[in-house]
C-alpha cells in the first residue's frame, strides 16, 4: 500500500481541485448519510416502547403491541407498563423481539387471477434469473481474485462475463419489468388487460432468448464485441419480439382504459417498451456499422439501453407504488412532465461519452458532454418529485419493509445519476474511464437504482396478489446486507480506479497497476459476496410469499381494510 | 390537456421525438464515418491465420479487459505511436451474416491495450507461453489462462510447436503444443501495428501532456531519475521476458543475471542486442529477441537507465556507464 500512499501524496493538490472529483464525493456521501439515518431510525423503532410509534393509526400490529414488554425502556422511571402484565398467555413464540413488527399489505381489491398467476411466473423467472445471474458475477468477482480457478472455456472469464450482464438486463430486471407492468397499467386504467395469452408468448420468448443468449455465449457465440449487444441477432430478435408483443398489450390496455387520464406510469412505460425496439432495430442493423460507425451506434446503445429502458420504465412503476406505499397522492404530476420530457432529450443524446477521448469526432463528444449536464434537469426534478413525496411520512418508513428500498432506491437514482454526469467531464474521464470505476457507477445504477426499485416493487405487489407476507427478519436481512453489499463493492473499486487512473496518468509502468487494484479487487469480492448472499434471501421471501404459509396478519390487514 | 389524454396523439409524439433524436445524434453521425474514412495506404487488411485468430479473440471476450484503441491523451502513448484515428478502423467490416462489426475498441483496460502489441511484444514465443500460462511470464497478471488452446502430448510430433513451459506450470512428463487455434490468436495479435500515416500528414497530438510528470517518451517513464527510473523502465520495456529477477524463464527467455554480455565493460554488444535484436542462442531454445529499442522507441536516455540497471541489478557489479558512451556508441549502430 505504500505506493498507494505515494500516489496519493503526488497527486493530492490537482485531484481534489477537480469540480468532478468534488462532486462524486458529496454525492457519494448521500447514500451513506440515508443508510446510516435509515439505520438508526431502524434501531430507534426497535428501542422506543410500544405505544409511541406515530404511525399508531396505520398499524394492524394493536394485539401484537401489548405483547412486546421491555422492562429497561423506562431506564429509571416508574415503568408504566405493568410488571405482570394484563394479559397473560401471549403467544411470542413466532416473534423475535429485536425485530419491530411492519406493516402487512393491506389487501386490495381481487386481482383477476389469471393475470396475478401470469405477473407471479414473471417475477419468479425473474428472481431465478437473478440468481443466476449475480451466481455468475460473483464468480467473475473471485475470479479477479483467483484467475486460475478453474480453465474451462466455457467458464472463462471473457466469456462470462457478457452472460453475467446480459441475465441480469435481459431476464432479471426486464422480466420483473414487464411482469410488474402488466399489474400498473392494468390498475390504473381500471380494466383487465387485453390479452393474457400475449403476456404468455412475450414471457416464453424473453426467457428463450437469455436461455440461447447465454448457452451461445459461453459456447463462444457472439456479436462481435459491443456491451450488451453480445447475443448474436437471432436471438436477440427472439426477446425484441416478446418485448413488441408486450407494447402492443400495453397500448391495447391503454386504449380501453375506464379513465380519461392516462397515467404517468403509463407514459414512462410504454415510452421505454417503444424505445427499446428502436434502440435494438438501430443497434442490430447492418446498415450504418462499418468502422467507427459501429462505435457511435455502440455508445448510443449501451446508454440508451441503460437509460432508456430500465432506468425510464423503472420511473414509470416508482410513480405507481411509491405514492401507493405512502398512501399519498404524488408531489407533482408537472414535475413529472417535466422530468419525462428532458429525460428523453438529454438522455438520447450522451451515448458516445463512453468514447471520449477516442477517435469518434470531437464534436459529439462535446454534444454528449453537454447533454450529460443536461442530465441534471430530470434527475433533479424526478428525485425532487419522489423525496416530496415522502415529505411528512418519513415516519412511516420504520413500519414499511417496501418503502426503505424505495428511498434507497430514488436516493441512489440522485447519487448514480449525476456521478454519471461528473463522470463525463473532459478532466475526470481522463482518470476514471478503462478503470473499474466505470465498473463500481454500472452497479450504483443497475443495481442501487434499478434492482433495489425492483425490489421495492416486488414486495409491494406479491403479497397483494397471493395474500402471503413475506417473512420481516428476511426482508429485513435482504435490504441490508445488499445494501451494505453495494457499498463494499462499489466504495473500493471507485478508490482503486481512481488511484489506476492516477498511476496511469503518472506513467506507472502498467503491470504496477495491477499489483494495486489486488486489495480493492478482494474488497469487491467480498461485498459481492454480501450481494449475493442477499439474493439467496430475497429468493427464499419470494418462495414464502407465493407457496409459503397464508398468515393471520393478512387477513387481519383485509378486515381493517374493509373497516377503513 | 387534450394532448395528455389521446394516447393514439401522445405516444406518436413521443416516439417521433425519440426516433428524431436517433437519426440526429447516432445513425447521421453513423454513416457520415463510414462513408468519409478509407483505411489508411499501406495498412494490410486482415488475411489467413490472423483473420481466425481475430475470430478466437471475439469469441474469447477478450475485449472484457483489453482495450484497441490510443486515445488522444498523454498517458496512452505507452500504447501507441500516435492517437488512433477514425481511417485506422475504416476497413473493418460486418463479420458474417450472423455476426455485427468487430472493431474491438473496449471499455475496460484492465488488461493492457492491444493497438500495437504486435510491435510492442512481437515475440510469437512469448506469446505462445503467456496465453497457456499468463502467471508463468508475468507472476501478477489476473488474465485467465487458455490451456484449451493448446494440447498435451507425451511426445510432439514433427512440425509441432512446442511450448518451453518453466516447471511449476509445466504438466509432468508431458509436452505442450500449440493448437492450430493458439497459433492463429498469435497471428492476430503480432498483426496489431499501427499503420504509419501518409508522409506529410501530421498526426494529430496528444492533449493533457502536461497534467503529469509524462512528457516525453513513448514508452514509459518514470517518475524519479537516475536507477529508480531504470527500474521503472525495465519493468515496462523488459521484465516481460527477463522477470523482475532478472533470472529470466528456463527454456524460453535467458537470464540477464550474472550475464556476461550485460556485465561486459564494453557496452556496445548489448546496446547493438537491444537495436538489432539477437538471434545467436536459438540452439540453446532461447527464441529470438526483437530488437525492443526500436519497436518501443526509446530515446538513449532510457537506454542509458535500463542497461544501467541491468548492470547494478541482482548481484550484477558492472561499472555504470556514462550516457554521453551510450549515445556514441548508439549513433554507431545503423537502425
Amino acid at each position: 500500500m505504500f505506493s498507494t500512499a505515494t500516489i496519493v501524496a503526488q497527486s493530492a493538490p490537482p485531484l481534489w481541485g477537480q469540480p468532478g472529483i468534488v462532486i462524486t464525493c458529496i454525492l457519494l456521501a448521500i447514500p451513506l448519510a440515508v443508510g446510516l439515518w435509515l439505520l438508526g431510525l431502524k434501531l430507534g423503532a426497535a428501542r422506543r416502547p410500544p405505544g409511541s410509534e406515530r404511525n399508531a393509526s396505520g398499524s394492524s400490529n394493536g394485539a401484537g403491541m401489548l405483547a412486546v414488554d421491555e422492562p429497561h425502556s423506562a431506564a429509571g422511571e416508574p415503568s408504566m407498563a405493568p410488571s405482570s402484565g394484563l394479559i397473560r398467555n401471549v403467544d411470542q413464540s413466532g416473534a423475535i423481539r429485536f425485530i419491530p413488527a411492519k406493516k402487512a399489505a393491506l389487501r386490495r381489491p381481487e386481482i383477476h387471477r389469471p393475470l396475478a398467476r401470469l405477473i407471479l411466473w414473471y417475477l419468479g423467472a425473474a428472481t431465478l434469473w437473478l440468481l443466476f445471474g449475480t451466481t455468475i458475477g460473483e464468480y467473475l468477482g473471485i475470479k479477479f481474485v483467483v484467475p486460475d480457478a478453474d480453465h474451462l472455456s466455457w467458464l472463462s472469464f471473457g466469456r462470462l462475463r457478457p452472460v453475467h450482464t446480459n441475465a441480469v438486463f435481459w431476464g432479471w430486471a426486464s422480466l420483473a419489468m414487464i411482469g410488474l407492468g402488466y399489474y400498473v397499467v392494468a390498475r390504473v386504467g381500471n380494466v383487465q388487460l387485453a390479452s393474457l395469452k400475449a403476456g404468455w408468448w412475450t414471457f416464453g420468448l424473453m426467457n428463450a432468448a437469455v436461455v440461447l443468449g447465454s448457452i451461445a455465449l459461453m459456447a463462444g457465440i457472439n456479436n462481435g464485441g459491443g456491451e450488451y449487444r453480445e447475443y448474436v441477432w437471432p436471438i436477440m430478435l427472439l426477446f425484441a419480439a416478446g418485448i413488441a408483443i408486450a407494447l402492443w398489450n400495453f397500448l391495447a390496455t391503454i386504449a380501453r382504459r375506464q379513465t380519461s387520464e392516462i397515467y404517468i406510469s403509463n407514459w414512462y412505460m410504454v415510452a421505454a417498451l417503444m424505445f427499446v425496439i428502436t434502440i435494438v432495430l438501430v443497434a442490430y442493423l447492418p446498415f450504418w456499422q462499418d468502422g467507427l460507425g459501429e462505435t457511435i451506434i455502440q455508445g448510443y446503445y449501451m446508454h440508451q439501453g441503460v437509460g432508456m429502458w430500465f432506468m425510464m420504465y423503472l420511473l414509470g412503476l416508482t410513480y405507481y407504488f411509491l405514492p401507493q406505499q405512502l398512501n399519498t397522492p404524488i408531489f407533482s404530476y408537472s414535475l413529472g412532465i417535466l422530468a419525462f420530457w428532458t429525460q428523453i432529450l438529454f438522455y438520447t443524446v450522451i451515448g458516445t461519452h463512453h468514447f471520449v477521448f477516442s477517435s469518434i469526432p470531437w464534436s459529439i463528444q462535446t454534444v454528449a458532454i453537454v447533454g450529460s449536464m443536461g442530465m441534471v434537469i430530470p434527475v433533479v426534478a424526478g428525485t425532487a418529485n419522489f423525496l416530496l413525496t415522502f415529505r411528512g411520512a418519513f415516519h412511516k418508513l420504520s413500519g414499511s419493509y417496501t418503502l426503505p428500498f424505495f428511498l434507497v432506491g430514488v436516493v441512489f437514482y440522485f447519487t448514480g445519476s449525476l456521478q454519471g454526469t461528473a463522470e463525463a467531464f473532459r478532466w475526470t474521464n481522463l482518470i476514471w474511464h478503462f478503470t473499474d470505476f466505470t465498473v463500481a457507477h454500472s452497479h450504483l445504477t443497475m443495481y442501487g437504482i434499478i434492482t433495489f426499485l425492483l425490489w421495492a416493487s416486488i414486495y409491494a405487489v406479491v403479497p397483494r396478489l397471493t395474500g402471503r407476507e413475506p417473512p420481516q427478519a428476511t426482508v429485513g436481512a435482504h435490504f441490508w446486507m445488499a445494501l451494505i453489499g453495494l457499498l463494499f463493492y462499489s466504495i473500493p473499486l471507485m478508490l482503486g480506479g481512481t488511484l489506476r487512473g492516477i498511476a496511469w496518468l503518472d506513467g506507472v509502468p502498467f503491470v504496477d497497476t495491477l499489483t494495486l487494484m489486488a486489495p480493492f479487487w478482494l474488497w469487491r469480492a467480498i461485498g459481492g459476496t454480501l450481494m449475493w448472499l442477499s439474493h439467496g434471501i430475497f429468493a427464499y421471501n419470494m418462495y414464502k410469499m407465493i407457496a409459503g404459509r397464508v398468515r393471520d396478519v393478512a387477513i387481519q390487514g383485509a378486515t381493517e381494510g374493509a373497516a377503513n | 390537456m387534450k394532448f395528455y389524454r389521446n394516447h393514439r396523439l401522445f405516444f406518436s409524439a413521443v416516439a417521433s421525438l425519440f426516433i428524431f433524436l436517433t437519426v440526429v445524434i447516432a445513425i447521421i453521425p453513423a454513416l457520415h464515418n463510414q462513408l468519409s474514412y478509407a483505411p489508411l495506404p499501406g495498412s494490410e487488411p486482415l488475411a489467413g491465420d490472423a483473420l481466425k485468430g481475430k475470430a478466437i479473440f471475439v469469441a474469447n471476450g477478450c475485449v472484457a479487459c483489453h482495450t484497441q484503441q490510443v486515445r488522444n491523451i498523454a498517458m496512452d502513448r505507452t500504447w501507441g505511436n500516435r492517437p488512433s484515428i477514425a481511417a485506422d478502423y475504416a476497413g473493418i467490416r460486418r463479420t458474417d451474416i450472423w455476426r455485427n462489426t468487430a472493431t474491438l475498441m473496449g471499455t475496460e483496460r484492465t488488461g493492457p491495450d492491444l493497438t500495437s502489441i504486435g510491435s510492442r511484444q512481437p515475440s510469437d514465443v512469448w506469446h505462445l507461453l503467456h496465453l497457456y500460462a499468463p502467471r508463468s511470464v508475468v507472476p501478477a497478471s489476473i488474465m485467465p489462462a487458455y490451456p484449451w488452446l493448446f494440447e498435451e502430448k507425451s511426445q510432439a510430433a514433427p512440425g509441432d510447436t512446442v511450448v518451453n513451459v518453466p516447471p511449476p506450470f509445466a504438466p509432468a512428463d508431458r509436452q505442450v503444443v500449440a493448437r492450430p487455434e493458439a497459433l492463429q490468436l498469435v497471428a492476430y495479435l503480432l498483426s496489431l501495428k499501427q499503420t504509419p500515416l501518409p508522409d506529410g500528414t501530421a498526426s494529430p497530438d496528444f492533449l493533457y501532456a502536461g497534467t503529469a510528470g509524462n512528457e516525453t517518451a513513448p514508452a514509459a517513464t518514470g517518475t524519479g531519475t537516475g536507477i529508480a527510473d531504470g527500474a521503472t523502465l525495465y519493468a515496462a520495456n523488459c521484465q516481460a521476458c527477463h522477470q523482475a529477477n532478472g533470472e529470466g524463464l528456463k527454456g524460453a527467455f535467458p537470464p540477464l543475471k550474472g550475464s556476461p554480455i550485460v556485465t561486459d565493460d564494453d557496452p556496445s554488444r548489448i546496446l547493438t542486442i537491444i537495436m538489432k535484436g539477437y538471434t545467436s542462442r536459438e540452439k540453446e531454445g532461447y527464441p529470438a529477441m526483437p530488437p525492443i529499442g526500436v519497436t518501443n522507441k526509446l530515446t538513449p536516455s532510457q537506454i542509458h537507465s535500463i542497461i544501467n540497471h541491468e548492470r547494478k541489478s541482482w548481484g550484477n557489479q558492472a561499472r555504470e556507464v556514462p550516457l554521453e558512451e551510450v549515445t556514441k556508441i548508439l549513433a554507431g549502430i545503423a537502425p
